[in-house]
C-alpha cells in the first residue's frame, strides 16, 4: 500500500506545481486570442469530419421519422374539404341526440354541391366511410343529386333537401363523424393502432375486433424467438471460432460472412425452394419414407422464424466472436488451477465475460427482426406476418398513410421502451460491437 | 530429524524426469528436461522467450500434456491428474483476476469450489487480504486496482487454498521497474513466511538472481545449467550461461595448456593469458575467454596477472558508475565498469590503453558456434 499512497502524494504535488505555475505565468491577451483561434480551427476540422454523417442522418433519418410522427396525428383532409360546415358545426353538441341546425345543413349542402362539381366529393366519402362504414354511398349519391340543383336554392332549403335524399342524413352518427374527422389533429389513428376507439360519449373503449395488439405481440414473440435461436446457435460456434487456430477460424469466418455477400432476396427465395410443398425438404422426407403427405412449412410462422434466424445469424456471431477473441485463455486456466472443474468454470467465469458481445448481438438481432419486412412478406404467408407487413399494407394497398405512420411510431416507441428496459437490466455501456 | 526416506521425497518434491514436449511430433520444444526441486525451495526457470520454460510450467500445472517422460509431485506421477485436482497455485503474467468479481469474490472462489463453509471462507479471505496488505480492498473490482495491487491479489488468490506448490509465470512482467523490485521482496517474504515450493518463470536475470534458491537456465529446450545464483554468476558452465547471466566481455582464443587447475589461453590478438577455472575445455580446443566488467581494470601503472591492449572508444556515464568501452585490434569489444570516484580516469578517444585482470577474474569457456 505505501507505494500507492506515495503515487497519490506525487500526483497531488504535481497538481499543486502546475497551478502554481499557471498563476505565475498568465497568458497575455494576444496569446489567449491565438490559442482560442487554434481551438476554433480544431473544432471546425472535427465538425467537418462528422458533417457527412450528420447531414445523412438529418436527411435520411430525422426528417422522415419526424414527418411520420407528424403524419400520424395531423389529418387536415376533411378540414380542407368542408371548412364552412366544420366552422358551423363547432357550436353543435355532438354528444346529444339532436341533429345540427337547419342552417348548418344548408351550409353543408352548398359545400357538398361545390365538391361534387369539382369531383372531390369521393374523397370526403372515403374519409367519412373509414370511420362510419356505409357512408360512402350516402355521400356520393347525395352529391350527385345535389349537383343539378340551383346553389341559391340550396343556401335556403338545402338542408331539408338533403334529409329527404337519404335517411342516413337524419341520423346523428354521420354528423358526429363529420365533426370528429374535421379535427386537424387527431389521436384516432393511434387509438386504431392500439385496437381502441372513441365511444359516442367520447370515452376510449376497446374495439370489437382486436388486430394490431395481437400483431405486436406476435412480432415481439417472433423477434424474441429469433434472438434466442441465433444466440443458441452462435454461442458454441463463436467459441469454437475464437479458440480455433487462425487458419481454421478465417476459413470458417468466410462461411459466416457468406450470407452478407449474397442478395437478401436470393437467400429468402432459397428458403421458398427448400420449404415449399414439393420443395427440397418435403421431397427428401418423402423419399426416405419418413412422411407420406408433404408438410406445410412455407407461409407459416415457422418459415418466417427459420429464414430470419438464418439471415440474422452473422449479426449475433460477429460481436460474440470479437468479444470472445479478446478473452484471455488464462482466465479459464486460472479458474481450473484454483480447483474449478471445466464446466462450472466455463459457466461462472467465461460466460459472464461474454455478456457484452451477447447483449450487443441480441440487441442487434432483436431490433432488426422486430421491424423485418421482406422475409416475412415472402415466406410468412398470413400466419407469419409481422407489424412491418401491415404497415406496408396500409402504405400501399389501403392508402391509409396516417394509420401506417401511427403503427410505425408505436413500433419505434416499443423498441425505445425495450431499449430502456435493456439499459436498466444490462447497461448499454456493456455493449461491445467489435 | 527426518528419516532417510522422508528426506528423500522432500529433496525430490517436484521431479521432472526426462520430460520431452512436442506440439507437432517433429520439433521438440522441451528436450529431455530433468529437475528435482526440494520442498520449500524457490526454483526459477530462466531463459530467453521461446526456450521452453513456460511449457515446462504448463506441463506441471496440467494445461499441457507431456509428450514423453514423467512429472512427479511428492513421489506420485501427476501426468494423468486433471489440472483442477493437482492443487497447484498459479500466478499468471496478466494476473487473470476475474473482472466481474470483486477482490473478495476472487479470493473466495477457490474456497467456494472446495465447498468450504461460508464463515470460514470469510475469515480466510480477510486473513489473506491482510497478508498482502490490501485489507480494505475486498469490495473493489480488479479494474479499480493498480498493477501492483492486482498482482498482490493474484498472489493471495493462488495461496489462499494452501497449495504446496505455487507456479508463477512471469508474474512481474507487466509491472514497471520500481514496482517490480517491491514485488520481488513481497514474493520472497511470502515464500519465507509460508514455506511453499515455488517454481518461477522469468526472462529477467536480475529477478532470477535476487529471488531464487536455484536457477535453471533454459536455452532452446534444454537446461544449460541448474545451480544457485552465485554459482551461475561466478562459475558459469558455458559461454551461453556466462553471457545470459549478467554482463560479460568475451574474447575468442585457444587453450594451449591445462596444468594443475590452471590453463593458458592464447587470445585472438596473440597475447597469452592464464585462468584457473575448472570448466575449461581441453588443451588445443578453441575457447571463449570471459571477463566480468567489474573484474577488468584499466591498468594504472601497475598491472595484474593478465593484461591486454585495447583502444578506447567511448564512455557511458551511469551515475554511480562509469562504463568505458574499448576495442581490441582483433575486433572484440570490451567494457570496463568502474566506480564513479576520483580514481575514474579521463581518456582520449582512440587512446591505446592497457587493460588488466587477475587469474581468478576471467574464465575460459567452450566457444559456441
Amino acid at each position: 500500500m505505501p507505494q500507492a499512497e506515495l503515487n497519490a502524494d506525487q500526483t497531488m504535488n504535481n497538481g499543486a506545481d502546475s497551478t502554481r505555475h499557471s498563476s505565475h505565468s498568465g497568458l497575455t491577451p494576444d496569446e489567449k486570442i491565438q490559442s482560442q483561434r487554434m481551438q476554433r480551427r480544431r473544432k471546425f476540422i472535427a465538425f467537418a469530419f462528422v458533417a457527412p454523417l450528420i447531414i445523412f442522418v438529418l436527411i435520411a433519418f430525422v426528417a422522415p421519422i419526424g414527418t411520420m410522427l407528424y403524419r400520424s396525428v395531423y389529418h387536415p383532409t376533411v378540414a380542407q374539404l368542408i371548412p364552412d360546415t366544420l366552422e358551423a358545426l363547432s357550436g353543435w353538441d355532438e354528444t346529444g341526440s339532436e341533429l345540427p341546425d337547419q342552417t348548418i345543413l344548408n351550409i353543408f349542402s352548398v359545400e357538398l354541391q361545390h365538391l361534387a362539381k369539382e369531383r372531390r366529393s369521393g374523397k370526403l366519402a372515403e374519409e367519412i366511410n373509414r370511420a362510419l362504414p356505409g357512408s360512402s354511398s350516402v355521400i356520393k349519391s347525395s352529391a350527385r343529386k345535389l349537383k343539378k340543383l340551383e346553389p341559391e336554392l340550396l343556401a335556403s332549403e338545402g338542408g331539408a333537401k338533403l334529409l329527404s335524399l337519404k335517411p342516413q342524413w337524419q341520423k346523428v352518427e354521420i354528423w358526429r363523424e363529420m365533426k370528429k374527422s374535421g379535427a386537424i389533429f387527431t389521436d384516432g389513428f393511434y387509438l386504431t393502432a392500439l385496437d381502441l376507439m372513441r365511444s359516442p360519449e367520447g370515452n376510449i373503449v376497446p374495439r370489437d375486433t382486436q388486430i394490431y395488439i395481437k400483431l405486436y405481440l406476435k412480432s415481439l414473440k417472433i423477434a424474441l424467438l429469433i434472438t434466442l435461436l441465433t444466440a443458441i446457435i452462435s454461442f458454441p460456434l463463436s467459441y469454437y471460432l475464437a479458440t480455433a487456430p487462425a487458419k481454421t477460424a478465417n476459413t470458417l469466418m468466410v462461411f459466416v460472412l457468406l450470407p452478407f455477400w449474397t442478395s437478401l432476396l436470393v437467400r429468402t427465395t432459397s428458403w421458398i425452394a427448400l420449404l415449399q410443398t414439393n420443395g427440397v425438404v418435403n421431397s427428401f422426407l418423402e423419399s426416405i419414407h419418413l412422411i407420406t403427405e408433404p408438410i406445410e412449412m412455407l407461409y407459416t410462422q415457422f418459415s418466417t422464424v427459420i429464414a430470419m434466424t438464418h439471415i440474422l445469424l452473422p449479426f449475433m456471431i460477429l460481436p460474440l466472436y470479437s468479444v470472445m477473441k479478446g478473452i484471455d485463455p488464462s482466465y479459464l486456466r486460472a479458474a481450473m488451477s484454483l480447483g474449478a472443474k471445466p464446466i462450472p468454470a466455463f459457466i461462472r467465469i467465461y460466460m459472464p465475460m461474454t455478456i457484452p458481445g451477447l447483449s450487443a448481438g441480441a440487441l442487434l438481432v432483436f431490433i432488426i427482426s422486430i421491424g423485418y419486412y421482406i422475409t416475412p412478406a415472402l415466406v410468412g404467408g398470413t400466419e407469419g406476418q409481422m407489424v412491418s407487413n401491415i404497415i406496408a399494407f396500409h402504405m400501399q394497398s389501403s392508402n391509409n398513410w396516417e394509420l401506417a405512420a401511427a403503427l410505425g411510431s408505436l413500433l419505434l416507441g416499443l423498441i425505445l421502451a425495450l431499449y430502456w428496459i435493456y439499459d436498466r437490466l444490462v447497461g448499454v455501456s456493456n455493449i461491445k460491437l467489435g | 530429524m527426518l528419516s532417510g526416506s522422508e528426506s528423500n521425497t522432500d529433496d525430490q518434491y517436484v521431479r521432472f524426469v526426462n520430460v520431452k514436449k512436442s506440439y507437432d511430433q517433429q520439433t521438440l520444444v522441451v528436450k529431455d528436461f530433468n529437475l528435482n526441486a526440494r520442498k520449500g525451495e524457490f526454483v526459477t526457470l530462466l531463459g530467453p522467450s521461446g526456450s521452453g520454460k513456460t511449457t515446462c510450467l504448463m506441463m506441471l500445472a496440467g494445461f499441457e500434456d507431456v509428450t514423453s517422460g514423467s512429472i512427479l509431485i511428492d513421489g506420485q506421477p501427476v501426468t494423468n491428474i486433471a489440472p483442477y485436482h493437482r492443487n497447484i497455485g498459479m500466478v499468471f503474467q496478466h494476473y487473470a483476476l476475474f473482472p466481474h468479481m470483486t477482490i473478495g469474490e476472487n479470493l473466495a472462489y477457490p474456497l467456494k469450489v472446495r465447498k468450504i463453509p461460508a464463515d470460514e471462507v470469510k475469515r480466510r479471505v480477510k486473513e489473506s487480504l491482510a497478508l498482502v496488505e490490501l485489507a480494505d480492498f475486498s469490495k473493489r473490482y480488479p479494474g479499480q486496482l493498480s498493477g501492483g495491487q492486482k498482482q498482490r491479489v493474484a498472489l493471495a488468490r493462488s495461496l489462499i487454498f494452501e497449495p504446496s506448490i505455487v507456479l508463477m509465470d512471469e508474474p512481474l512482467g507487466a509491472l514497471d521497474k520500481n514496482l517490480r523490485e517491491q514485488m520481488q521482496f513481497e514474493i520472497k517474504r511470502l515464500h519465507e513466511d509460508l514455506g511453499f515450493t515455488a517454481i518461477y518463470v522469468t526472462h529477467d536475470q536480475t529477478e532470477a538472481l535476487t529471488m531464487s534458491d536455484r536457477i535453471a537456465v533454459f536455452n532452446d529446450g534444454i537446461v544449460e545449467q541448474c545451480a544457485a545464483p552465485e554459482t551461475l554468476y561466478e562459475q558459469p558452465a558455458n559461454s551461453f550461461v556466462a553471457n545470459f547471466i549478467g554482463e560479460n566481455n568475451c574474447i575468442p582464443g585457444t587453450v594451449t595448456k591445462v596444468e594443475n587447475g590452471k590453463a593458458e589461453i592464447q587470445l585472438a590478438d596473440g597475447s597469452m593469458v592464464t585462468t584457473s577455472n575448472p570448466n575449461c575445455p581441453p588443451s588445443g580446443d578453441p575457447c571463449m575467454m570471459t571477463i566480468r566488467p567489474e573484474n577488468l581494470f584499466i591498468a594504472n601503472g601497475q598491472s595484474l596477472a593478465n593484461s591486454i591492449d585495447a583502444d578506447f572508444t567511448t564512455r557511458l556515464y551511469v551515475g554511480d558508475s562509469i562504463r568505458y568501452f574499448f576495442k581490441m585490434p582483433c575486433g572484440s569489444e570490451l567494457m570496463v565498469k568502474t566506480l564513479n570516484d576520483n580514481q575514474a580516469p579521463v581518456l582520449q578517444h582512440g587512446a591505446r590503453t592497457q587493460l588488466t585482470w587477475d587469474v581468478t577474474g576471467g574464465l575460459a569457456l567452450d566457444r559456441q558456434a
